[in-house]
């Protein structure tokens, strides 16, 4: 086959996805940044140019830096628990500790399941009076407390969920790392007599951080992309103490209908992933790979 | 495995004491479900109440699922998660298989521009892809759920990885058995990928089984909703539904999923862990 036909071939292999990626990822990335600067159309008013308006807006909307805060106490809240509960999961399934096989099952299950689901039957565990937590607590002599319904614990709240969603799922990753890693690396410890937690501190550990690389990043892009949970428990409130960016983007694109503005907010959202994806790039990577 | 690949298991005191955290972390994260399960089965007035002999019941399965369409749900559902693995397999193959397989100009910008989707997925461009969808003219179907998912980059980079292992000396000898570039796909790598697409499968199914805010705003009626959606319009109209019901249709919603894990409980984590690996 000579060079131009190959490259043809390549080509046309690659045509169908391409299309389907420059229509759906890569045009709507770039038309959002172009929306941004003009404004939403309204009845018989078309759209028109504003400029940096709509970003001006957004400095002055309070709402935008309360779910800019919350996202990132969100993300600081459940990324670090959730890993360390994976690894704690990941190396307890690996020993052969008594009925591993439930707990597998137990870890992993939350994973399967519609978050959209979860967040059902986490709301019934948190509604006041009668929901499962409140049963505990009231026996064991604690006021009641509206858990979802107050700004100081709706986020947390939220998070337990999050970290109870996640952790399973990056229990997988650790899980196939452990499995891969060779045992004589445990042989050559036992010899020189290390005990089981320097042997996790100094050799385990640094052995996970590729995996720990890629379920950080995969969380951080999940902190920002997953907010279901948001519509099921408690629609940003109280007093928007648990309006995430994707979830006001949400709100101002889809119920009130300004999609300038929802661009705009989508470009912050945008510049956060670009952020993540550079420090990987060029950071990180760098520094974790032993080979 | 050898018992020197276990010198480093807990022993003693130490294993005694991580058993019980282990089987405590267990029993919290399986309670919740536990908790849905036995609100489901039993009537109202036992929600909350843990007597052992209380009365099982389906009529809260009974009342869920002539509350609400759910079995028009579960249809669009169905049809949706096979619509976009069928798409999807077709587009990551070939794509897969040219980046694999192929040198031509602006290979590795092409790639590079694959990748973007990883960070920038669908879930986030929901304004644009919204207009888009206007635009085309195809909003509130099935289809225009799907369309934004199905050049999956994650698929198109997890083939790429398993057709590069496949040996030249197998591609060249179907060459010369007179095979073209697409047989030789075909009979040749796609045969030798078979873990792969298994695995890639179930994450893709469970996935778009499971997703929730692009199909919220791109349905508006019951002839596209998937179960999430309708899940979610479900629980949402408060009129006096009580939770033993709404614990029900979560159960229901999840059950066919949850079935199916169960069953291939082995599988599911295997392929989860192959398509964490690559």
């Amino acid at each position: 086959m000579n060079r131009a036909t190959q490259w043809i071939h390549a080509w046309l292999l690659l045509l169908p996805a391409a299309a389907l990626l420059a229509l759906f990822t890569h045009y709507p990335a770039v038309a959002n940044l172009w929306h941004s600067f003009f404004s939403t159309p309204k009845g018989a008013r078309p759209a028109v140019f504003v400029g940096l308006d709509n970003y001006r807006n957004l400095v002055d909307d309070p709402i935008f830096w309360q779910a800019f805060a919350n996202n990132l106490w969100y993300a600081l809240g459940t990324i670090p628990t959730s890993i360390a509960i994976a690894i704690a999961m990941a190396v307890w399934v690996n020993d052969r500790l008594p009925g591993r096989g439930f707990l597998r099952l137990a870890y992993f299950t939350p994973t399967v399941l519609p978050m959209i689901a979860v967040a059902n039957i986490w709301l019934f565990f948190f509604t006041p009076e009668y929901g499962l937590l409140e049963q505990v607590t009231g026996a064991l002599g604690f006021a009641s407390h509206n858990w979802l319904g107050s700004k100081e614990t709706a986020l947390p709240a939220l998070m337990v969920v999050t970290i109870w969603k996640e952790a399973g799922f990056f229990m997988i990753f650790y899980l196939a790392a452990l499995q891969s890693m060779s045992p004589h690396l445990a042989e050559a410890a036992a010899i020189e007599g290390a005990s089981r937690w320097y042997f996790f501190r100094r050799v385990t550990l640094p052995l996970l951080m590729p995996t720990t690389l890629f379920v950080l990043v995969n969380a951080v892009i999940n902190a920002f992309r997953l907010v279901d949970h948001v519509f099921v428990m408690t629609r940003g409130g109280p007093d928007s103490a648990t309006t995430l960016l994707l979830y006001y983007v949400y709100e101002i694109g889809f119920r009130f209908w300004d999609s300038a503005y929802a661009a705009a907010l989508t470009m912050v959202l945008l510049a956060l992933l670009a952020v993540v994806a550079l420090a990987q790039f060029f950071f990180l990577d760098r520094k974790v790979h032993y080979q | 495995m050898s018992a020197s690949a276990t010198v480093h298991e807990p022993r003693g005191a130490g294993r005694a004491l991580e058993s019980v955290a282990a089987w405590t972390l267990g029993v919290l994260w399986i309670l919740p479900l536990a908790y849905a399960v036995w609100t489901a089965f039993h009537p109202a007035e036992f929600s909350t109440r843990f007597v052992p002999g209380a009365p099982l019941t389906l009529d809260n399965f009974v009342k869920a699922w002539n509350a609400a369409p759910f079995a028009r749900y579960f249809v669009n559902t169905v049809v949706l998660v096979t619509t976009i693995l069928a798409a999807q397999l077709v587009l990551v193959t070939l794509a897969a298989y040219a980046f694999a397989r192929y040198r031509f100009p602006g290979d590795d910008v092409a790639f590079a521009l694959v990748l973007v989707q990883l960070m920038i997925m669908p879930d986030v461009l929901i304004v644009e892809n919204y207009r888009t969808m206007t635009v085309l003219g195809i909003k509130d179907t099935i289809l225009s759920i799907g369309l934004p998912y199905m050049a999956s980059a994650f698929g198109i980079f997890l083939l790429r990885q398993t057709f590069k292992t496949v040996p030249r000396e197998l591609d060249e000898a179907a060459r010369v058995e007179g095979c073209s570039s697409l047989q030789t796909l075909w009979k040749v790598y796609v045969p030798l990928a078979k873990p792969t697409y298994v695995a890639y499968a179930l994450v893709s199914v469970s996935y778009h089984w499971n997703n929730f805010l692009w199909p919220l705003i791109i349905t508006e009626s019951v002839e596209s909703r998937p179960v999430t959606v309708g899940l979610q319009v479900f629980a949402s109209t408060d009129q006096g539904i009580d939770w033993s019901i709404i614990t029900a249709a979560t159960l229901l919603t999840t059950g066919p999923l949850l079935v199916a894990f169960l069953l291939f409980q082995r599988q599911f984590v295997q392929s989860f862990m192959r398509a964490g690996i690559k």
